[in-house]
């Protein structure tokens, strides 16, 4: 048992004045950027800009929610979008019934859903398991992942694409709650969990102690082993998730392509939210933020006609520049 | 005390031993595996990997890690090629020429603004791959074949292929700086503690601009090797070449903590991860297993795996 009162409050306060500019820093350009849009660009105030919106950044944000965790322990996770690959290739495999008959298209989704994610959590805890057990860097702990991860979706696939038309799997992707698109449900309720764990539970003090200060988390007792392996199999989950609602939304599921890029829109993200790569901290809101900043620069480029490959150039100045004004705030 | 001295030989040698294991079981095994032919194919082809690698060693070396160096490859590439009628030596000043300027963007962001290199260099990634897709508006662009400067990339001296003498003498060049100059020490000293380093006089902020921009140079070569080799600037490879450079380094025994490494055993770590794709190709040509293209990365995966455990284990043993 661990008691919380032992532990050193790394968790500030929110009215911490660099937390408070690292915070509005981001607020501040996505205000910039949504009034723009307001002027310049056409049709932006609709229902279904929103939803487009909503929908592109929910896989970067589901994704980005699980490496969050992961960062604030200090670890990095390469190998999400191979992970997202392996669960998109194995889904379609059950409930299309290529590795065994299921009889009942209900069941075959819901064991198809299962043990998808299932397999993505194991390989996450896989990396896990490297880490803390053979104390190897995390970076390239899930390097081996992230090389051999899409091989093994693109073995089991052979590469092929895989088609399907099933409405009751689909509904992941396509279908809506009251109007909201089910996986913005999905990643409401992953950003809302995360940020309750990370405030609320001695396993979310244990994780931003660990980034705080690992050696000194051993010695007062935190089984650090034991919360890295979670955390890495957490951000193995949200992958998983993340790769079953791309194929939903696509009908179909390519493993060269599923999650490919994801890691590093997640990192963009968790950092552009205000989160340290050097861990300690653990800003879910900020990541929500990050993400949605990435997800607009990316739509006011592209909807004022500005090509994919300069979006990407500013991307790069957006990362540096948010990062930087954060460093400043930090240095006050 | 034993222990100590043989987790050092592993360290050093281990990579050499397995790569000298890998050619004899290769030889045994394949008829005209050490043939003049694949061994030229092989050298030619990995030299661009090597050249990366040697790059990414010597970031690695300081503490920081470039995760730039495959899409500068491929802006350097589309640089080349639009530069390839004026010569060759123009088309390798093109494509240097890109890669010293992002590495200089690299150096700027991480030593004046203080972000962490793996920030800083995923952010030039993308800008570099926006920045050759712009420049090439999205198409690969044809070299010229009258200048001569698809030489760089095909041609041959002395029967040796072409990019395998640059890759040589820049490996030459780099093992030289790390092991007798001022420069290749200061990197050791950064890596190990960039604090005492800095206390002890040592321009830390310097070291890091060269290695970064040195990174950045020898991307944009690889690139210029690329579009000569293949014929055509191409701003979509790349992708994934930097943890390939990172694999090879690790592979080598270079620790990613900084403070530790070698020129030799990052050379060695690229050829070893060569040549295992040359002999899977081979084994698949026996006919006696059929593994698709597919299952090279798993391989690899499982490769990088195995040595990155032989390693931590050494490690342990040398921590006691």
């Amino acid at each position: 048992m661990t008691n919380t009162a032992l532990l050193p409050v790394i968790v500030r306060s929110p009215t911490n004045s660099f937390d408070l500019l690292s915070r509005y820093g981001t607020v501040a350009v996505l205000i910039v950027l949504v009034v723009f849009n307001l002027i310049f660009t056409t049709n932006f105030a609709t229902l279904q800009t929103l939803n487009v919106n909503l929908t592109q950044v929910c896989t970067i944000l589901i994704v980005a929610v699980g490496m969050t965790l992961v960062i604030a322990t200090g670890g990095i996770d390469l190998s999400v979008g191979s992970l997202m690959a392996i669960s998109g290739a194995i889904a379609p495999m059950i409930f299309l019934g290529k590795l065994f008959p299921v009889g009942n298209v209900h069941l075959a989704v819901v064991l198809a859903i299962v043990v998808a994610i299932g397999v993505a959590t194991l390989l996450g805890m896989f990396n896990g398991w490297l880490i803390s057990h053979f104390r190897i860097q995390p970076i390239i702990a899930t390097l081996v992942l992230f090389i051999a991860g899409r091989g093994i979706a693109q073995v089991l696939t052979n590469g092929q694409l895989q088609t399907f038309k099933v409405p009751e799997f689909q509904f992941i992707g396509l279908g809506r709650v009251l109007g909201i698109p089910f996986q913005v449900i999905i990643m409401a309720v992953l950003v809302l969990v995360a940020t309750w764990v990370i405030g609320k539970t001695v396993f979310g003090r244990q994780i931003l102690a660990i980034g705080g200060n690992e050696k000194a988390s051993r010695l007062s007792g935190i089984a650090v082993g034991r919360v890295k392996l979670t955390v890495y199999a957490v951000s193995g989950f949200c992958a998983g998730i993340a790769g079953l609602v791309v194929i939903a939304i696509n009908s179909s599921s390519d493993a060269n392509m599923v999650g490919l890029g994801m890691e590093l829109d997640a990192i963009a993200a968790v950092a552009v939210g205000g989160t340290l790569l050097i861990g300690g901290r653990a800003f879910i809101i900020g990541t929500l933020l990050g993400a949605l900043t990435i997800q607009l620069v990316r739509y006011t480029l592209l909807a004022n006609g500005v090509p994919d490959a300069a979006a990407q150039v500013a991307l790069a100045g957006i990362i540096v520049l948010a990062v930087w004004v954060q460093q400043q705030g930090r240095a006050l | 005390m034993k222990r100590i001295q043989l987790a050092r030989m592993a360290g050093s040698y281990g990579v050499v031993i397995a790569l000298l294991l890998l050619l004899l079981f290769s030889y045994l095994r394949y008829e005209n595996f050490l043939s003049t032919f694949n061994i030229m194919s092989v050298l030619r082809y990995n030299s661009m990997f090597a050249l990366v690698a040697l790059g990414m060693c010597f970031v690695i070396m300081t503490g920081g890690i470039d995760l730039s160096v495959g899409t500068v490859a491929a802006l350097g590439s589309v640089a080349a090629a639009y530069a390839s009628p004026y010569g060759p030596v123009t088309g390798l000043a093109a494509g240097v020429g890109v890669g010293v300027l992002v590495g200089a963007i690299n150096a700027f962001v991480i030593t004046r603004m203080g972000i962490m290199p793996f920030i800083a260099t995923l952010a030039t990634m993308l800008a570099a791959s926006g920045a050759a897709l712009l420049l090439a508006k999205n198409r690969s662009v044809p070299v010229s074949y009258q200048s001569g400067f698809t030489e760089i990339g095909q041609g041959n001296v002395v029967g040796l292929p072409i990019p395998a003498i640059i890759a040589a003498v820049a490996f030459f060049l780099g093992w030289l700086v790390l092991n007798y100059t001022a420069t290749g020490r200061g990197v050791l000293a950064v890596g190990g503690s960039e604090e005492s380093a800095k206390l002890m006089g040592l321009p830390a902020n310097r070291i890091k601009v060269m290695v970064y921009v040195a990174s950045g140079a020898l991307a944009g070569l690889a690139g210029v090797i690329l579009a000569a080799q293949f014929g055509a600037g191409q701003p979509i490879e790349g992708v994934g070449w930097e943890l390939f450079a990172i694999a090879s380094v690790v592979v080598g025994g270079t620790l990613l903590t900084g403070g530790v490494g070698s020129v030799g055993s990052t050379l060695a770590g690229v050829l070893l991860l060569g040549i295992l794709f040359t002999a899977l190709n081979f084994e698949n040509g026996l006919g006696w297993i059929s593994l698709s293209a597919y299952w090279q990365s798993v391989v690899r995966g499982a490769f990088l795996l195995i040595v990155v455990i032989l390693q931590s284990r050494f490690m342990i043993a040398k921590e006691g």
